[in-house]
């Protein structure tokens, strides 16, 4: 199936790359491997500071991991729901892609309201910014990845919105499965957040 | 939908000038953004070289105070410093580098342009907006104060907003050399013309790839040491607060993770232009052509490993210092590799000392020097001993000055006639080279010196009787000489864009692709892409070789320059676009916002940037030109 969309598909693949692969694809690569070293540094970080939590509540005191656990549930469905999309735009059956679209925006979304809440709870609980390098270390950590989410969420509601102009053919599904590329990486990046943040204990 | 589809092409429609300004601030063309590089980090070079000069002038004598009382001599000699070395490394010598890759990778590996042009007008904008925006510092409250290298926690608690333009300027830069490295893998990797393999490519190309990865691995971990401190200024996080329980020294290893591979992203750059400019002044093929391309990705992937020899003095603890000591000491095995290639390349050969070959030269030498001091500092007992002296500012000025803009120059010199199509004075170069390597000379050598006495760096004077003043003085005029070097290069372009010698395509009978298209090249490159069989291909259809090795003409007809390959009509090139330019003006108007803690001008800049990205994915015959 996905072959028979590849022979349709390169109606901009006006000159071969040397290496055969998609310019706009090793881009995206690219991109992503560079994202693993920003992540790796705040998570870093957050391993130095994750004991340091002077005044304010310590990480087991306010984690709460089975909400937490639940919306990053959350958001790994939204991974199936993104394959979904891609898939039904390849096979050129758009209205789905755009369904399946708007489900995947609408799961990540669901995780930042998640978000939201947890940071406004911890706030109240006692935990700022400036309250420890704990506190620095988990806002700013979970916080840069919260925006990627975001950023992920406009760029998909953006193709939904070019779907329904007219202007995301069958076609075009490279700019789905870059999106994709994306969408799939952050996700990747919340698993290890998740254990590396909530489910490895700290010294207490 | 008909109409729709022609008001939206109205509404997103690209310009057109191919003349006048607005063919430049438009431009998607990599040869005119080559250009725009080099002429804005020319800029930038002029500037840092007054702040250089400047600061020697305050130390040609003891117990001087030239900028008002000993309070705002210090302050402003601060700013200076810490000015002159953010703009030499991400202003001068990193654009310039990025100048000679776009202007030379298409050509080179024989492309008609880079993966991504209007990414590529990107990156050059939002370099010239983070250029523009850390000098306005100067007018707004004070430039940056704590060093290029910005330690924590004197950088989080300056008073005035110095470190904080250092802290989002270098962001917004950050952002350019990653767009910029993006598109340099993808260009070289897939934009090959047929039987270019990776084997057959110029070291240049080589070099420019390997310094594509190290930007790409090491500019997101300098956004987040960024990062931290603009929280820690403006939010009041604590990664860098000892009261609270931060730790300075996180901030020392993230900065040193990116800046070791940094020094890489200066120096091969100028490693690339060398192994080009030496083969061909020598008439011999690049003695090793293999091992210096393995040196040059072994240097980019042990470049991760050595960060921590910028902190020996830190106290880390003797196996951390003894591990980074002996990886420090290993690196400096593939760059000796490098060395003995070019002198392998220059041995026997038929040696032309034209300007280009005597900056290459001259590079060389003092990379040697200031390899040797760079592997004195490996040994940690000795390192106590030079470290925060003058015997470091030496090292390193040996290494990106000696190294970094001697190879730039020598860069300059060499593909000046293929950029502009005239050649530039011999004459005034060789007086620019020996004016440029005596001043060199007479003003960093005596670093060595009172630095081994024990001069700190990063003061604004001394005190009398310390045996420093008379090699302060002679630096100070040797600072002098480098300024009147400067004047004759500036002369010379002048001078020969006036007379206009008019270059032929070939002029140093050189061996890479660039060379066999006219000079300066036509818009759309090659009318014929090229099929390369050969490494240093052009050579090989000029010359083939006699049974006793030496280099025989191909009789008349063998020359194929592509004089005669047609004009180049209905090569499809990518349209000007406003765009990049829109996106780019957004990030420092977001960076204002957010030093002044503004909401509304944040939320204007963002505004633009929206836009101006919008406009892009909007812009017609978007579908194949991203």
């Amino acid at each position: 199936m996905s072959t028979e969309a590849h022979a349709v598909a390169p109606a901009h693949d006006e000159h071969q790359t040397s290496t055969g692969l998609d310019n706009v694809k090793m881009a995206m690569w690219a991109f992503l491997g560079s994202e693993c070293l920003f992540f790796g540094s705040l998570i870093s970080t957050y391993l130095l500071y994750r004991n340091r939590f002077g005044s304010g509540p310590a990480p087991h005191e306010i984690y709460d991991i089975p909400y937490t656990s639940v919306s990053s549930f959350v958001l790994l469905m939204s991974s199936l729901t993104m394959v979904l999309a891609l898939n039904a735009q390849q096979r050129g059956i758009l209205r789905a892609a755009r369904v399946w679209l708007l489900a995947t925006a609408f799961l990540g979304m669901t995780f930042i309201g998640g978000q939201i809440y947890e940071f406004t709870t911890f706030y109240h609980e006692g935990l700022a910014l400036s309250k420890s390098p704990f506190g620095s270390a988990f806002f700013v950590l979970t916080g840069f990845h919260g925006a990627h989410v975001t950023v992920g969420i406009l760029m998909l509601l953006s193709l939904v919105g070019m779907s329904l102009a007219g202007r995301l053919p069958q076609s075009d599904s490279r700019k789905v499965e870059l999106i994709g590329l994306y969408w799939h990486f952050v996700d990747i990046v919340w698993i290890v957040i998740f254990t590396v943040v909530y489910l490895i204990p700290t010294n207490n | 939908m008909a109409t729709a589809a022609i008001s939206q092409r109205r509404l997103f429609a690209r310009p057109t000038s191919t003349t006048g300004w607005k063919s430049w601030l438009f431009t998607v063309d990599h040869k005119k953004i080559g250009i725009l590089y080099g002429a804005t980090a020319f800029i930038f070079f002029i500037l840092g070289g007054l702040e250089a000069v400047a600061m020697r002038t305050q130390l040609a004598r003891p117990d001087q105070t030239l900028f008002g009382s000993a309070e705002q001599t210090a302050d402003l000699y601060n700013q200076f410093m810490t000015m002159h070395g953010v703009t030499m490394i991400f202003l001068v010598v990193m654009p310039m580098g990025v100048a000679l890759f776009n202007f030379f990778v298409p050509l080179m590996i024989g492309a008609r342009d880079v993966a991504f042009p209007r990414l590529n007008a990107l990156s050059y904008w939002i370099f010239a907006f983070g250029g523009i925006f850390l000098y306005s510092s100067f007018f707004l409250g004070g430039a940056p104060d704590g060093g290029w290298f910005g330690y924590a926690p004197l950088s989080t608690t300056q008073a005035s907003n110095g470190m904080s333009y250092y802290s989002v300027g270098l962001q917004i830069l950050g952002v350019a050399s990653l767009l910029g490295a993006i598109n340099f893998i993808v260009t070289i990797l897939n934009m090959r013309a047929p039987g270019m393999t990776m084997m057959r490519m110029p070291v240049f190309i080589w070099m420019t790839l390997v310094v594509s990865f190290l930007l790409l691995f090491a500019m997101p971990v300098i956004a987040v040491a960024l990062f931290q401190l603009m929280f820690d200024r403006l939010f009041d996080t604590n990664f860098f607060n000892p009261a609270a329980g931060g730790d300075p020294v996180l901030w020392q290893h993230l900065f040193w993770l990116f800046g070791h591979p940094e020094v890489y992203i200066l120096i091969l750059p100028a490693m690339g232009i060398v192994s080009e400019i030496i083969p061909v002044f020598s008439r011999k093929p690049l003695f090793g052509y293999a091992a210096i391309v393995f040196a040059g990705a072994a240097i980019g992937f042990m470049g991760w490993g050595v960060w921590a020899h910028h902190m020996f003095a830190v106290g880390l603890g003797p196996v951390a210092n003894s591990a980074f000591a002996i990886s420090t000491m290993f690196i400096a095995v593939p760059t000796g590799v490098k060395i003995f290639n070019w002198l392998g390349t220059m041995w026997g050969g038929d040696i032309r000392f034209k300007t280009p070959m005597l900056f290459a030269i001259g590079f060389v030498m003092m990379f040697i020097i200031g390899g040797l001091s760079g592997v004195t500092h490996s040994i940690v007992p000795h390192d106590a001993q030079q470290t925060d002296t003058y015997y470091i500012v030496a090292h390193f000025h040996y290494v990106l000055f000696g190294g970094a803009l001697f190879g730039i120059m020598a860069g300059l010199y060499y593909w000046w006639p293929k950029v502009f199509g005239h050649m530039l004075s011999e004459k005034l170069g060789k007086l620019h080279f020996w004016l440029w390597f005596i001043g060199f000379n007479v003003t960093f050598a005596p670093f060595h010196i009172v630095g081994l006495q024990g001069m700190p760096r990063r003061i604004y004077t001394y005190p009398k009787g310390m045996g420093w003043d008379v090699w302060n003085l002679v630096e100070t005029i040797g600072a002098f000489i480098i300024v009147s070097s400067v004047l004759v290069f500036i002369a010379n372009i002048i001078v020969s864009s006036r007379k206009r010698e008019e270059a032929v395509d070939d002029p140093w009978d050189a061996r890479t692709l660039e060379w066999s298209i006219p000079s300066p090249p036509p818009e759309y490159n090659f009318a014929e892409v090229p099929v390369v069989t050969h490494r240093d291909d052009w050579w090989h259809r000029k010359y083939v070789e006699s049974p006793e090795g030496f280099p025989v003409p191909v009789l008349a007809g063998g020359s194929k320059g592509e004089e005669n390959l047609g004009d180049g009509h209905g090569i499809h090139l990518p349209s000007p676009s406003f765009f990049p330019l829109v996106v780019a003006a957004g990030l420092p108007v977001m960076g204002y916002g957010v030093i002044y803690f503004n909401p509304l001008v944040l939320g204007l800049g963002a505004l633009i940037t929206m836009m101006g990205v919008f406009g892009w994915i909007f812009e017609p015959g978007a579908a194949d030109e991203h």
